[in-house]
């Protein structure tokens, strides 16, 4: 999902804040420290993290090779595994009437169970590959705006997380409020009625 | 400012009056329009406009589809009190055209079809691209944003409820 499909969505941000220190330098600080590992054997269900835009199977930031003119422009790189429950199924079938072979037992408590299955998803999450779903964002810092062109729910939380922990500045997703409150340049009388505009559909 | 996920779903009618709104004006006022954007040449409903009317507690959805969709169906929902919950639009420039479509609840701008670039046959044509791009994406992105913006000041004016109101009832019966 990028800024060169044929077809793009788009979620549009406010950025709240600005950084300390130089803007492309400690841009690339956050980025290297968050960009998304190259991890294939670890165990977890997802990994989140950044990518570059140009080479996101293979992050790199060097020479704030990122900023295009006045835009900064990245990508958020998300990597799942997904694991059929059929798969699961069949391990677990298997450990099970195993561990009640080498125990003699009939039958397996509701604990067991549970940890033969863990065991299993974890087992199998450490062999399959993850799928990396990319998801590009432009970033005008001057206008404090992003764009990020996803409009999935995982995807944009995803995104609201990592920017905060990156560069400690809060994302606000510009909705129909938002876009009022923030963006259409409303007086202060103007926002006062904007509130009241609840009021009354609510009581009407 | 009220907290984002309650502000969210006590103010999505706000998108879905502006969609309604955006309809009467490119039905009946294409000259405000360009107002908000000098090189607008046309904006018009593409193919696709969606209409939910959720009085007397329940939910009627109408959905209009399809290139040259007649949208009488969608002006009988609207007399019903059904608002537009979705549209699909066709916004052109001089030798430019964008399609997208855009959402009330969250305004969210989706199916995006950006004009023609230059091609990018070699690493060196990117950044070239990259910054044409971003330039259509802020033409499409500003005209919305400028739009709302007008409308949201309309709405919380006194001439929404003495004029605006009473001149979309007009249309929708005509």
């Amino acid at each position: 999902m990028g800024l060169l499909s044929s077809r793009i969505s788009v979620t549009r941000y406010k950025v709240e804040g600005w950084l300390d220190g130089p803007v492309h330098e400690t841009v690339y600080q956050s980025l290297k420290q968050r960009s998304i590992p190259n991890i294939e054997d670890d165990g977890s269900e997802a990994i989140v993290g950044w990518t570059s835009f140009e080479t996101p199977y293979a992050p790199d930031f060097e020479g704030y090779s990122f900023v295009f003119g006045t835009h900064m422009i990245f990508a958020l790189r998300v990597d799942k595994k997904s694991i059929p429950p059929k798969l699961i199924r069949k391990h677990y079938t298997i450990e099970a009437a195993k561990r009640l072979a080498d125990t003699g037992r009939s039958y397996l408590s509701a604990n067991e169970k549970k940890t033969i299955k863990e065991n299993v998803v974890l087992n199998l999450s450490r062999r399959i590959p993850a799928t990396p779903n990319v998801f590009d964002l432009v970033w005008n810092y001057e206008e404090a705006s992003v764009w990020f062109f996803s409009n999935l729910k995982s995807a944009n939380e995803a995104l609201e997380t990592l920017f905060i922990k990156s560069f400690g500045l809060h994302l606000i997703r510009l909705f129909p409020y938002t876009t009022a409150d923030l963006i259409a340049g409303l007086s202060d009388g103007e926002r006062d009625l904007l509130e009241k505009l609840e009021q009354r559909q609510s009581e009407g | 400012m009220l907290d984002v996920a309650i502000a969210y779903r006590r103010y999505q009618f706000l998108g879905n009056e502006f969609l309604t709104w955006l309809w009467f004006m490119i039905e009946t006022d294409q000259n405000l329009l360009r107002q908000y954007d000098p090189d607008l040449l046309s904006l018009n409903i593409g193919s696709r406009l969606v209409l939910e009317n959720t009085r007397n507690n329940g939910k009627e959805t109408v959905t209009i589809k399809g290139d040259e969709a007649n949208l009488e169906e969608g002006l009988v929902a609207l007399k019903k009190g059904a608002v537009v919950t979705e549209m699909h639009l066709s916004y052109k420039a001089v030798g430019q055209d964008w399609l997208f479509s855009l959402k009330g609840e969250s305004l969210n701008i989706s199916n995006l079809k950006l004009p023609e670039t230059g091609p990018l046959e070699t690493s060196e044509d990117l950044e070239g691209v990259v910054i044409e791009k971003v330039y259509l994406l802020e033409k499409v992105i500003g005209l919305v944003n400028n739009l709302f913006s007008h409308f949201i000041k309309l709405r919380v004016s006194d001439t929404w409820h003495s004029q605006t109101l009473s001149h979309i009832r007009k249309w929708s019966v005509s």
